[in-house]
């Protein structure tokens, strides 16, 4: 499913909810018949990856991504590594990596993850085309095995089948229609 | 969790970590002590504890507001957020890191500083014990501080009114045991206060922490 809209309609803020690092306001998030409030279950099916890369500028590409396989638990440290052609650039510190590895890097964690539902904000800024078609190729495998992705971007990256949600700007007015969140403002406590 | 751990120790001792900062601290603060309060051994000998103790807390809290401020910039909190490790775990974790990169170092460089400080020499035993026993504590309580000041630009100066307080406990029973034993006192009560109190912050604190992250995340 690819998730379209202006900047600041809020598509970062709709994954950063669906990811269960933001409470929603109001309604409830259902995924495989577990609701967001099961916190722990929940998370264990998602992969996000936002506008930062979460790499760590003083440690090789290798020793970044070993740690995330090795603290989701994954095997597929090697296949990853080759799948984002990262191989070649392994034994580089991240600082001296140009911005498109790093962001194949942070994209490569989605990857040994291994979790059903994929969150993806704005995943092809500074790719280049043929890594953005191959990647476009793995989230078309992701799929066809039985995992959804949700990907908001603003490129047609030209996936097999694909919905789209449009998020229209928010406007002053639908900012005041939402439910006041804050006791002290509600009045609740006085 | 094991990975946590061997990339935080190695991210502290990398370039840019904050693993020797604490211990230079440390030297610089002792040392510069006798200049200042000038070479007679029985005015050194009986602020020595004193002395050490400050210097370790001092030095503790120096690397304190990188705990998570950095995995928060870079967007690697989120990600551990959603990691099969619970928050409360990633907090004992890297709370731990800090002490084997910071409150170790300092235990072990003590009773070296001591002599310069002309503590007598039967009390070595007992002011490495209550800096043992005590360091984890400032770790801990400091974890959940760095955790608080998360989302504060330069949380630094919040981080240590919120934190200092909390350390005084801990510093009045470790100074308080190395000065007993140096004083010919009993230094056990207050050694088992401070070995208690790193017990209870090390059980409670990572809770807290994981509660004020979270909400940070939100």
């Amino acid at each position: 499913m690819v998730l379209r809209g202006p900047n600041g309609a809020g598509k970062s803020t709709l994954l950063r909810v669906l990811a269960g690092l933001i409470p929603p306001l109001s309604g409830r998030i259902d995924l495989n018949g577990c609701g967001h409030k099961n916190r722990d279950d929940f998370q264990e099916m998602i992969a996000f990856a936002g506008h930062l890369d979460a790499i760590k500028p003083q440690l090789t590409v290798a020793e970044n991504l070993r740690f995330w396989a090795d603290l989701f638990g994954s095997n597929a440290f090697d296949q990853t590594m080759q799948d984002f052609r990262l191989v070649e650039i392994s034994d580089r510190l991240s600082h001296t990596c140009s911005a498109g590895q790093k962001r194949r890097l942070g994209l490569a964690r989605i990857a040994v993850t291994s979790r059903p539902l994929w969150l993806l904000d704005e995943p092809t800024v500074s790719l280049d085309t043929e890594i953005t078609a191959q990647f476009t190729a793995l989230i078309d495998q992701h799929c066809a095995a039985g995992g959804m992705a949700l990907i908001a971007t603003h490129i047609d990256l030209g996936l097999n089948s694909s919905t789209e949600l449009y998020l229209e700007a928010l406007t002053r007015k639908t900012l005041q229609s939402l439910p006041e969140s804050d006791p002290f403002l509600k009045g609740d406590w006085t | 969790m094991k990975a946590l751990l061997i990339r935080e120790l190695r991210l502290a001792l990398r370039s840019g970590g904050g693993a020797g900062l604490g211990l230079a601290f440390f030297l610089i603060v002792v040392i510069l002590v006798p200049f200042g309060v000038g070479p007679d051994p029985k005015i050194l000998a009986q602020i020595a504890p004193g002395t050490l103790w400050i210097g370790a807390l001092l030095a503790c809290l120096l690397s304190l507001d990188r705990l998570f401020q950095t995995d928060s910039e870079d967007g690697t909190l989120d990600i551990l957020a959603l990691s099969p490790l619970p928050l409360e775990m990633l907090v004992a974790v890297k709370a731990f890191a800090h002490w084997l990169t910071t409150g170790l170092p300092l235990v072990i460089a003590a009773p070296v500083l001591a002599i310069t400080l002309s503590l007598p020499t039967e009390t070595y035993i007992w002011l490495i014990a209550s800096l043992a026993l005590g360091t984890p504590a400032l770790s801990f309580i400091g974890a959940a501080g760095a955790a608080i000041t998360v989302g504060v630009r330069r949380g630094g100066l919040l981080l240590s009114l919120l934190v200092l307080p909390l350390y005084i406990p801990t510093l009045i029973f470790g100074a308080k045991a190395a000065a007993l034993a140096s004083g010919g006192g009993d230094p056990m009560p207050a050694l088992m206060l401070v070995a208690g109190l790193s017990l209870f912050t090390v059980a409670l604190t990572p809770f807290a922490a994981a509660a004020a992250l979270r909400s940070h995340l939100g």
